[in-house]
C-alpha cells in the first residue's frame, strides 16, 4: 500500500498502543529552550527521575535572551534566572546546550536546521508551537507543553493521537514581489485559522519544488497558526544539498545511507490523502493582516472589511472586535496605514535569505522618520553570515538596529517591545492581542520585503511599487 | 501513580464568550518568566481584565456574581496560538476544572487533558443555553457527566463531546501518561535501536 510520509514516519517511531486509544511515539529529537522547560526539569527532580536519552535532547536560549546585552548578567534578574536555571539542568541532566558562547546559540527552530540535526524521517518535539518548521525537512514536528517535555526527558516519548494528512498543492509559479510568507498567510487566510485542527499538512506542489529550504521553513513555521500541529515537505535534491556537511548530518558512507533511506521515507506516488486543497500560485498576492489572528489577511491591493457587509453575525463580531483593537477604519485600503515600528526577525523569516533578499533592495534607502526599524537575526550563525556578506551594515545604513540573535519582538518576552498601542510592521508569525509586548500594541503580519517597504515609506506599502520589483 | 478518576466536574460557571482566544491572551507571555507554574492563577487573562495602570476591566471573571466559578464557558477554537502549558495551568490555578467551549486548538487540548481538566465541546445554541442559566442566576450548578458526554444545568440536559482517547483517560484516572510511558521504556528503546539517527 502506497503509504504517506506522516504515515512511514509516525510507523517506523510508534512505540505501542496506550490504554485510552492513543499511541506511545518515539521522539528522535527533541530541542528545549529557556522559557517552558524549567519547570519540566522541576518536575523530572520531584519525581526523582533521569532524562532517558540525553544525546538526544539539545538546549538553545532565544525567547527571553536580551537582543541588545550579550553579556551576563542581563539587566532583566527574572531572565537572567531562567537562563541561569537552563544552564544548571543541562549540566545536570548532561544536555547538549548551545549557549551564547558556543556561537550556535538562536531561535531553537533556526538552530536545529543549521546544525544539522534537524533530519528527514525523523520525529522532533519542543516545547514551542512554532516546531511544526522543521517538517520542511520532511520530520514530523509537533509543538508540545511542559508536562510533554518531562514525559519526553523522561521516556523520550510521549502519547500522541494520530493525525490525517491534508495535502496542500500550489501549483505555478509565484509572481514577483511574492514570497513563502504571502504562501502561508494566503493558506492560512483561505482555510481558516483552525482549518487544520487534526491535521498534518503535506505541502507540495510546484512552488513548493522550486523553494529553498528557507522558504519550506517559512511556510512549514505557520502550519500551527492554520489549526494544523504539524506541517511537512517531502524530502528532495534540496533538501539533501542543505544538509551536506552540517556538524550534525550523517558524513561519509553514512551520508550515502542517510541519502537512501530520506529518499525512501518521502510519500509515495498514489498514496491516499484524507485531504487536498489545490491552490494557484498566480492567486496569491503580497498578504498583509488587518485583524487580530493571522488569518484575518488580505491582498496588499484589499480593503479592510466592513462588518455591516459581513455574511453572518459571528464574522461581524469577529470584524468588529479586531478593527476595535486595532484601530482600522472598515472598508478604507490596507495600503497607507500608518506605522511605528519595523521588526524583521523570528523564526518564521529570521534567516539568511531573509536578510540577504531585503538587503538587495534596502541599499541606498532609509528608514522614515518617527520609525523605529530593527533587524534581529534569527541566530548566531545567521548573524556572522550577514555580517561577513555586509548584510549587516545596509540595515544599520538605512537606520535599522541590527542586534543579536533571539526572538526578540515576535513574543516581546525580553526588552524588546511595543510601547502603548504602536503599530508594527512585523516578519513574525502571530498577530494576537498583546502579543508584541504591550497590551494595546498592534501588529501587522508581512513578508520581510514587505517590512522594508513599510519601514522606508512609514505606512504599509507594496512592496512590488516601493522597490520595483517587478521590474526588477 | 494513583490519579483521580475525572468522571464528573460540576461547579458554578462563568462565560468568556468569542471566539480564537489564544494562549497569549490566555496568559500574556511576560508572566511566563518564572520557573514554576505557581502563582499564575493571578494572571489568568490579565490584559482582557486590567487596564494598564493596573485598574480592572469590565470582564466576566471580574464581575463579583462569577467568583469561585469553576467551568469555563467559550467560543470557537479556544486555546489556539503558543503551545504554553502557562494556559491551562493559569486556568487550574485560578479555579477552573473543566471547560466548555465550541472548539479547542489541539495543544491546548491536549496539554488540559494531561493537566485532568475536561474540555468538552457543545454546539453554540447549548453553550447559549447554558450561558443564558448562569447569567440569569449565578449560583447554577453546571454539572458535566464526563462519561456520559452530558452537561447538566437548571433541570435541562445537553450533550456534549470529548475525544475517546481523552475521555478514556479522564474518566479511568489516567490522564497524566507518566507512568504508562515509563512502563514502555524497554519497548522504546528497542525502536530506537533499529533508527539509524538515534545512535549515540
Ligand atoms: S521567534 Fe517567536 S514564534 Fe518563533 S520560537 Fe521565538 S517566540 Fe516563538
Amino acid at each position: 500500500m502506497p503509504k504517506t510520509l506522516f504515515e512511514k514516519v509516525w510507523d517506523t517511531h510508534a512505540v505501542r498502543k496506550l490504554a485510552n486509544g492513543q499511541t506511545q511515539l518515539l521522539v528522535g529529537t527533541h530541542l528545549i529552550h529557556e522559557v517552558t522547560s524549567p519547570q519540566a526539569f522541576g518536575m523530572m527532580r520531584d519525581l526523582g527521575l533521569k532524562v532517558a536519552m540525553p544525546h538526544r535532547t539539545f538546549a538553545t536560549v532565544d525567547h527571553i535572551v536580551p537582543t541588545d546585552q550579550v553579556s551576563e548578567p542581563y539587566a532583566d534578574p527574572l531572565a537572567d534566572a531562567m537562563i541561569k536555571e537552563l544552564r544548571k539542568s543541562c549540566k545536570e541532566f548532561g544536555i547538549t546546550f548551545f549557549d551564547r558562547s558556543t556561537g550556535k546559540q538562536g531561535i531553537v527552530h533556526i538552530v536545529g536546521p543549521e546544525q544539522g540535526i534537524t533530519q528527514p524521517g525523523t520525529t522532533i518535539a519542543c516545547g514551542d508551537s512554532h516546531t511544526s518548521t522543521h517538517g520542511a525537512f520532511g520530520a514530523i514536528a509537533f509543538g508540545i507543553g511542559t508536562t510533554q517535555i518531562r514525559d519526553v526527558l523522561a521516556t523520550q516519548t510521549m502519547a500522541l493521537g494520530k493525525l490525517k494528512v491534508r495535502r496542500i498543492e500550489v501549483g505555478g509559479r509565484l509572481r514577483p514581489g511574492v514570497y513563502a510568507k504571502d504562501v502561508i498567510l494566503h493558506i492560512i487566510t483561505t482555510l481558516g485559522v483552525n482549518g487544520g485542527t487534526g491535521y498534518a499538512y503535506e505541502y507540495a506542489g510546484e512552488v513548493f519544488d522550486r523553494f529553498s529550504m528557507e522558504e519550506r521553513m517559512t511556510v512549514c513555521n505557520m502550519s500551527i497558526e492554520g489549526g494544523a500541529r504539524a506541517g511537512y515537505v517531502n524530502p528532495d535534491e534540496t533538501t539533501f544539498t542543505y544538509l551536506k556537511g552540517r556538524p550534525y548530518s550523517p558524513k561519509g558512507a553514512e551520508w550515502d545511507a542517510a541519502i537512501a533511506r530520506w529518499r525512501a521515507i518521502a510519500s509515495d506516488p498514489g498514496c491516499a490523502y484524507d485531504d487536498v486543497v489545490r491552490i494557484d500560485a498566480a492567486d496569491i498576492a503580497p498578504t498583509v493582516t488587518w485583524g487580530i489572528n493571522p488569518g484575518q489577511g488580505l491582498p496588499i491591493t484589499g480593503r479592510i472589511p466592513d462588518p455591516a457587509k459581513a455574511a453572518a453575525a459571528d464574522e461581524r463580531a469577529s470584524i468588529e472586535e479586531a478593527l476595535a483593537y486595532m484601530k482600522l477604519r472598515p472598508g478604507a485600503p490596507i495600503k497607507g496605514t500608518k506605522i511605528d515600528v519595523a521588526f524583521l526577525g523570528s523564526c518564521t523569516n529570521g534567516r539568511l535569505s531573509d536578510f540577504q533578499e531585503v538587503a538587495r533592495f534596502l541599499k541606498g534607502r532609509h528608514v522614515a522618520p518617527g520609525v523605529k526599524a530593527i533587524a534581529v537575526p534569527g541566530s548566531q550563525g545567521v548573524g556572522l553570515l550577514c555580517a561577513e556578506m555586509g548584510i549587516d551594515k545596509i540595515f544599520r545604513d538605512a537606520g535599522f538596529e541590527w542586534r543579536a540573535a533571539g526572538c526578540s519582538m515576535c513574543l516581546a518576552m525580553n526588552p524588546d517591545k511595543l510601547v502603548g498601542d504602536q503599530l508594527c510592521a512585523s516578519s513574525s508569525n502571530r498577530n494576537f492581542k498583546g502579543r508584541q509586548g504591550s497590551p494595546t500594541g498592534r501588529t501587522i503580519l508581512m513578508s520581510p520585503l514587505m517590512v522594508a517597504a513599510a519601514a522606508v515609506t512609514g505606512a504599509v506599502a507594496d512592496a512590488r511599487e516601493v522597490f520595483g520589483v517587478a521590474s526588477n | 501513580m494513583a490519579l483521580e478518576k475525572i468522571t464528573r466536574v460540576a461547579g458554578r460557571a462563568v462565560h468568556v464568550p468569542g471566539n480564537d482566544i489564544d494562549t497569549d491572551r490566555i496568559i500574556p507571555a511576560r508572566f511566563m518568566k518564572c520557573v514554576t507554574f505557581d502563582g499564575l492563577g493571578e494572571y489568568l487573562f490579565y490584559d482582557m481584565r486590567r487596564n494598564a495602570d493596573g485598574s480592572t476591566k469590565a470582564h466576566p471573571l471580574n464581575d463579583p456574581r462569577f467568583n469561585g466559578a469553576s467551568v469555563l464557558l467559550s467560543g470557537v477554537n479556544f486555546g489556539c496560538g503558543s503551545s504554553r502549558e502557562h494556559a491551562p495551568q493559569a486556568l487550574q490555578k485560578h479555579g477552573i476544572r473543566a471547560v466548555i467551549a465550541e472548539g479547542f486548538a489541539e495543544i491546548f487540548f491536549g496539554n488540559s487533558t494531561t493537566l485532568g481538566m475536561p474540555c468538552v465541546t457543545a454546539s453554540r445554541v447549548d453553550i447559549a443555553r447554558i450561558a443564558a442559566a448562569v447569567e440569569a442566576d449565578p449560583a447554577t450548578e453546571v454539572s458535566i457527566d464526563v462519561a456520559g458526554q452530558k452537561v447538566s444545568f437548571a433541570g435541562q440536559t445537553v450533550s456534549v463531546s470529548i475525544r475517546d482517547s481523552a475521555r478514556d483517560a479522564l474518566v479511568n484516572g489516567r490522564w497524566d501518561p507518566i507512568g504508562e510511558l515509563i512502563e514502555g521504556a524497554g519497548d522504546a528503546a528497542k525502536v530506537a535501536g533499529k533508527l539509524r539517527y538515534m545512535m549515540a
